[in-house]
């Protein structure tokens, strides 16, 4: 087991909402009456099912209520235990799902709301994302800029399957507003099942749903690279979350070859993919998809010619390892620090703003 | 590529010297719309030039993602007697068989009646394009080998051309493509895989198609780069979803081919089937071994287009993951991504792993050897 060293950074941490109806506190006379009087259910996508075994690992499965939904579980099984000095939350809860953008983009504010007061403000460790109602590009660069007023909010969160694919120009404002508040775009596993959840359609399991994830990460790689995200916002870090990372040299093997045969097609890219990915592109360690066999996972390391590309993270609650060996097996000292501290930091430059948060009202 | 192909030698290079190879991607064209009438009833030659194909996309004809050159091939493949790229056989010999010793060519034909919305149109053309195969291709030079096509959204009628053509030694293969209306694996199209167990015949997947689903799960991108790269994407979907539906459990001696989506990705997709299936195995409880075990014991790679990395010596550190008894060496010809077959292989490989590439594991699979 390679060991975890203190004062790391986990990129991805999972706070789970209890019910919908924790969110009535933040929501407005309007919506809270709309919860209640149209009896809406909870928001839990399908992508994370409670009771599955992906959704929790068993020894973090709390005896009541949803893997997650617990501050104190999360600092004693996540935070102490790997010696963490920031955790990033990501809430997976499934306002992205809805289809009115009115009603997302209350439920979002809302759920940014609840991460403050019920998080952030209660461990200083915490950091946040802010989730974003992606069906209005208006409402979502309003939502960035209301959240990003609070340090403590570090990048923006999107999901893997939306509406369209996330290079398509209509979502730059979103990228604009990001890059110029210093926040990264965070892409997390998940689809709002607004489209087929994979490319060939329906599955018919959960487990198809869950291996696709990958898939959807390379589409989305390609076009955010090939629509020209990164020719216009050069300083804008994308953190590929919960994405399995192993694919990604044998990606870029191909996409290199065909941008080589057709980039007469997309001209404003003006670097090579490969040389994008290596400024712009971030992956959190989580899941892990290799044999435990370092040999393997150093040669993977080897074909992706870079030791900056992987930020520390637990996927808590997520099941992904066993005990504490969240990091794989066979890193050296060297890359374990990268990892853990080094990369997390050059990517999220709102750590650095952590003293501010004091006063902040 | 574009690029490469302007300095590549030409038609003339020394066949004599060369070892000999099969192509097991290779995409035969008609030289005429109406080239198919002879095959297809009456009634579908009206219907045709009334109401077109109605395929499961928006476009009467050319594909809704422009290609980068025209028919998406080689400048250089043009027949001196007109026709599109790869209408004309005697060119063909010409140009690629002959100078690049082809002992085995197995057709692909694309734009045939798969993914057609009507489904006795589907099985019509299917069946005209099996015999179109025979006389204008197999029948007058034997290195070549046809692949039955199927009308892939209906089962039955698939299973039906299969049995058809079943001992006819002009075929060697079934051919789908990646994209259907659902997932391959899914049980409407089993009728298609018990039928091929049946008749010996391995399975090919090629790359493309349409189902009416977005070609990304987050819909439908611009470029026709995302088309083409998202090929892998599609095929890696695909050939969970035949994991993962115990497609191998079912039919135990049914081989499948995944044609021109790559296969430097075959590793990391089975490493994650095999992580995702140790947590979720409940769900599929019909499954016996792990899912990189049936990828290994059912799955062949057609090997075009090569994937590139800056460190050649990486392409052959993957290729160890997957076996180099599992690659099936493919020109594509004569689409523009051809890749030439004295330069895909970085120096290093040994004798035995270079003819296991080139020519015996095609003659094994498809039981020629």
């Amino acid at each position: 087991m390679t060991a975890p060293i203190a004062g790391g950074v986990d990129c991805d941490l999972h706070p789970a909402v209890s019910h919908l109806t924790s969110l009535l506190p933040y929501l407005n006379d309007y919506w809270r009456d709309q919860v209640t009087t149209r009896g809406m259910t909870d928001l839990v996508s399908q992508s994370y099912p409670t009771n599955s075994p992906i959704s929790a690992r068993p020894d973090w499965r709390p005896a009541q209520g949803k893997p997650g939904s617990s501050l104190a579980d999360m600092k004693e099984q996540a935070l102490d235990r790997f010696g963490t000095a920031y955790g990033i939350c990501n809430p997976l809860y499934g306002v992205q799902m809805v289809f009115s953008e009115d009603m997302a983009d209350a439920f979002c504010r809302a759920l940014n709301d609840w991460l403050v007061k019920e998080w952030l403000d209660k461990d200083a460790r915490l950091r946040g994302s802010i989730v974003i109602p992606v069906q209005s590009i208006e409402k979502s660069v309003a939502e960035i800029e209301r959240c990003a007023k609070d340090p403590r909010f570090v990048q923006v969160l999107m999901l893997v399957m939306g509406d369209m694919p996330l290079g398509k120009r209509a979502y730059w404002p979103i990228y604009a507003a990001a890059e110029r508040l210093g926040l990264p775009i965070g892409i997390h596993a998940g689809s709002a099942y607004h489209n087929p959840p994979t490319s060939v359609g329906w599955g018919s399991y959960h487990i198809e749903d869950y291996v696709a994830q990958a898939q959807a990460f390379q589409t989305q790689l390609t076009s955010l690279i090939v629509e020209g995200v990164f020719a216009r916002h050069p300083g804008l870090k994308m953190v590929m979350l919960e994405s399995g990372f192993t694919w990604l040299p044998a990606y870029l093997w191909r996409l290199h070859k065909f941008w080589r045969g057709v980039r007469m097609e997309t001209p404003w890219v003006d670097r090579a993919p490969l040389e994008i990915v290596r400024s712009n592109i971030r992956f959190s360690l989580q899941p892990v998809d290799a044999p435990p066999d370092p040999e393997v996972l150093n040669r993977l390391f080897d074909h992706m010619q870079s030791d900056e590309l992987i930020l520390f993270s637990t996927d808590y609650p997520h099941w992904q390892f066993d005990g504490d060996e969240v990091l794989p097996e066979g890193l050296s000292p060297d890359l374990v620090r990268k990892i853990m501290i080094d990369n997390p930091h050059a990517t999220y430059s709102r750590l650095k703003h952590a003293a501010l948060k004091e006063t902040m009202p | 590529m574009n690029v490469q192909f302007r300095d590549r030698p030409g038609p003339a290079s020394s066949a004599s010297i060369k070892t000999a190879i099969a192509d097991c991607d290779i995409h035969p064209a008609r030289a005429t719309a109406s080239e198919l009438y002879p095959y297809l009833a009456k009634r579908w030659h009206a219907h045709l030039e009334t109401y077109g194909k109605h395929p499961y996309q928006g476009m009467m004809e050319g594909p809704p993602y422009p290609k980068a050159q025209p028919n998406a091939s080689r400048r250089d493949a043009y027949p001196p007697e007109g026709g599109p790229q790869g209408s004309s056989l005697s060119f063909m010999q010409k140009q690629h068989l002959d100078p690049n010793n082809v002992a085995l060519g197995v057709l692909n034909p694309l734009n045939t009646g798969q993914g057609i919305r009507n489904h006795d149109l589907s099985g019509a053309i299917c069946s005209a394009i099996n015999d179109w195969q025979i006389e204008k291709w197999t029948s007058k030079d034997s290195r070549l080998k046809g692949s039955v096509v199927v009308p892939n959204e209906d089962g039955v009628a698939s299973a039906a051309e299969i049995r058809k053509r079943a001992g006819d030694k002009n075929f060697v293969q079934v051919l789908l493509l990646s994209r259907n209306v659902e997932p391959i694996g899914q049980r409407r199209y089993w009728p298609i895989y018990e039928a091929a167990q049946e008749a010996g015949l391995p399975v090919g997947v090629h790359a493309f198609g349409f189902g009416g689903n977005p070609i990304t799960a987050s819909g439908w991108p611009s470029f026709y780069i995302e088309e083409m790269v998202g090929h892998s994407q599609c095929q890696q979907t695909a050939l969970a979803s035949l994991v993962l539906e115990g497609v191998f459990e079912r039919y135990p001696k049914l081989n499948m081919v995944m044609i021109e989506a790559g296969f430097g990705w075959a590793p990391s997709l089975a490493w994650r089937l095999d992580k995702t299936f140790e947590k979720l195995r409940s769900e599929v409880p019909y499954l016996k071994r792990k899912p990189s075990e049936y990828i290994s014991d059912h799955i062949w790679w057609t090997t075009q287009p090569m994937e590139d990395p800056e460190r050649r010596e990486h392409l052959l550190q993957m290729i160890e993951w997957i076996g180099w008894d599992k690659l099936l060496f493919a020109t594509d010809y004569p689409h523009w991504d051809y890749d030439d077959p004295s330069r895909v292989l970085p120096a290093g490989v040994s004798d035995a792993n270079r003819q296991a590439f080139y020519l015996d594991n095609a003659r094994k699979l498809y039981g020629l050897a």
